[in-house]
């Protein structure tokens, strides 16, 4: 209770300097919340188990990009935007067309592939080829980030969008409400990334992708089809993004413009995580996931995303390279 | 040291000083080059920190702060707008020090990335300290610098001026010990530090000045359109101050500025597509990117410019 008391004052000051104009109905509210927080078990239940299933979506996304980081050394700009691809595809397909919505990620997954393939292919290996500066791969990275936003906002207009149910209903479990949708994408994401890791692991394309994610030359000279893998490497972790915005657009919605701030999100994930590292875009996925989930049912509209950023800034301060990421220069 | 390439900037200041004497009837056009010019401006400071081998996507988070100087100082403390002016570059080149200090540390695509996250904080910020900056509804009737019938003018011929100086500013940093020392920085880090110099005091020296450019280009935005909010300055903006440097050529002090104009004016160009312009647009800096790899200015003098490489 004492704890509770000294939470309550910190919040009550921070509350007066930021909510100046609307201090009642929001400080009540949050007084509320951070008694239920203290003296109850019953929303800290929920608020996890959000956080959960939020960050097993989100952890797609964490080793698409740096799937890509690993095996190209680009970082995909573009990450946020194949993201609302995926997520429009399937609106389109499930949402619009009404067939199943196995067909519909399934064909999230393809579109984005073969977007993430071309960019490959026609951008990205091009100028790497010219110029080995990491500032030209970057810019260009910039660039097709600027070229799907623009694409999105013209071919899907400026609407948020979402699809009805998959599956209608609630699961209630340990104080929790969990409807069976968010269920059925939990349930998938961590099959999917299972399915990744697995393949990776055990597969011939999965241990020529590792080669060359640890050393591109000396994988070429064991053989390794770099320019074909490359490629290939690229268009799976875009696979991955367009899984998790197919996935994402059942239990939230997706816009044209969403794309910019979901890539942020995908940065804040793997740069808590570190970069180029499975097991730092898992944890960087999940810790971001529960922050956003907590965040988000204890303070009011963007203030999440500030102190989450703010402390992303503070952490990489103490641990530049993130939590497994490994330390450079 | 090189001699102050004086045929050039007397061509290009001819060219700026005859541009709007044919133009200045036209008040979307004044705007259009007004904007260039500030725009140009920012960029100058990002293509300070692209010299020290570092790709700043913080620009409009400055830009937002010297913004936000100015509106407050003015609209609040009815300080005279020169003082503001001053304030927001002073203020945000400080601020850039003392988040420039830890973020500097990082490397590569992890400072770009963060400091694109840094952007997003500024705005979120903006956003939420509704106390200090009024929220989403901004700040309003900032008042102007120049009123009269030759307003228009009176703006462009001042936020001329400054980019002329920045430019000079810039040039001398650049051809002077500070630039070989950021072009140090540049090529290696750790080298550069076992040579003696201390990376640490000039990577946030550059970046500082990078962000007092930025706040002062924003604090002139902010003047100009006598309004600021959360949304002046967002990631998209960011992007193109950089995208401004690398078009124009990060070999020459002149590059930010003309990538500006020439990125600037294109997209206004392109306004007849309606729904397709930013589409065409990003296609044609992609194109430019595979055909320019070096910017525009290495246009001219191709084979000299490919053996010497960019800065």
């Amino acid at each position: 209770v004492g704890k509770a008391i000294v939470l309550r004052f910190f919040i009550f000051i921070t509350a007066d300097f930021f909510w100046f104009s609307q201090k009642t109905t929001e400080l009540l509210v949050l007084e509320l919340r951070l008694i239920n927080l203290v003296f109850s078990r019953f929303y800290m239940t929920q608020v996890l188990v959000n956080g959960l299933m939020l960050g097993s979506t989100y952890m797609l996304m964490a080793l698409g990009i740096t799937l890509i980081f690993a095996i190209m050394n680009v970082m995909n700009f573009a990450h946020g935007q194949m993201y609302v691809f995926g997520g429009f595809v399937t609106y389109y397909v499930f949402g619009q067309w009404h067939l199943p919505f196995v067909v519909a990620l399934l064909a999230s997954a393809l579109v984005v592939a073969v977007i993430g393939f071309l960019f490959e292919r026609f951008l990205f290996r091009p100028v790497m080829r010219r110029s080995n500066r990491e500032e030209t791969t970057m810019l260009l990275a910039v660039g097709t980030a600027l070229l799907l936003d623009s694409v999105a906002l013209v071919l899907f207009g400026e609407k948020q969008r979402g699809v009805p149910d998959v599956i209608a209903g609630v699961w209630q479990v340990a104080g929790a409400f969990i409807p069976y949708r968010r269920l059925l994408v939990f349930g998938v994401s961590i099959a999917l990334a299972v399915g990744f890791l697995a393949f990776v692991q055990f597969t011939r394309p999965g241990r020529a992708l590792r080669a060359i994610a640890q050393d591109r030359e000396t994988a070429a000279a064991h053989g390794v089809d770099v320019a074909l893998y490359s490629a290939f490497g690229f268009a799976l972790g875009a696979m991955l993004a367009g899984l998790a915005g197919g996935l994402l657009v059942s239990t939230e919605a997706v816009n044209a413009g969403a794309g910019g701030f979901t890539s942020i999100k995908a940065f804040t994930m793997i740069m808590i995580g570190g970069a180029g590292v499975v097991s730092g875009a898992i944890a960087g996925a999940f810790m971001l996931a529960f922050a956003e989930a907590i965040g988000y049912y204890f303070l009011p509209g963007s203030m999440p995303y500030l102190i989450i950023l703010v402390g992303l800034i503070v952490f990489l301060v103490f641990r530049p390279q993130g939590i497994m990421g490994k330390r450079w220069g | 040291m090189k001699t102050f390439p004086w045929l050039l900037i007397l061509a290009l200041v001819l060219v700026f000083l005859l541009v709007p004497l044919v133009f200045a009837s036209s008040s979307y056009a004044m705007t259009v080059l007004i904007n260039a010019a500030i725009l140009g401006l920012m960029s100058l400071g990002v293509w300070l920190t692209f010299s020290i081998g570092r790709i700043n996507i913080s620009q409009g988070a400055f830009g937002l702060i010297g913004g936000y100087i100015t509106a407050i100082l003015a609209t609040r403390f009815g300080l005279p707008l020169w003082i503001c002016l001053l304030a927001s570059a002073v203020g945000s080149a400080l601020i850039g020090a003392v988040v420039g200090l830890p973020i500097l540390r990082l490397r590569g695509v992890y400072f770009s990335m963060l400091t694109l996250s840094l952007t997003e904080a500024a705005r979120l910020v903006a956003l939420n300290a509704t106390a200090i900056t009024g929220g989403a509804s901004g700040i309003l009737n900032i008042p102007t610098l120049f009123t009269g019938d030759n307003a228009y003018l009176e703006l462009y011929f001042f936020v001329l001026l400054l980019l002329v100086l920045g430019i000079a500013a810039v040039w001398r940093i650049n051809n002077t010990r500070l630039g070989k020392i950021f072009r140090a920085l540049q090529q290696d880090e750790n080298l550069a530090s076992s040579f003696g110099v201390d990376i640490a005091a000039y990577r946030v020296l550059a970046f500082s000045l990078c962000c007092g450019f930025g706040g002062l280009g924003g604090a002139l935005l902010t003047i100009f359109v006598q309004s600021i909010y959360p949304t002046s300055f967002t990631v998209s903006d960011s992007t193109n101050f950089m995208l401004n440097c690398f078009l124009g050529g990060l070999g020459s002090v002149f590059g930010p500025a003309l990538g500006a104009l020439v990125l600037f004016l294109g997209f206004q160009l392109l306004s007849p597509f309606g729904a397709y312009q930013s589409l065409i647009y990003a296609s044609l800096m992609i194109l430019a990117m595979l055909i320019l790899p070096n910017g525009l200015l290495s246009l001219r003098l191709p084979k000299r410019r490919a053996s010497q490489g960019v800065p």
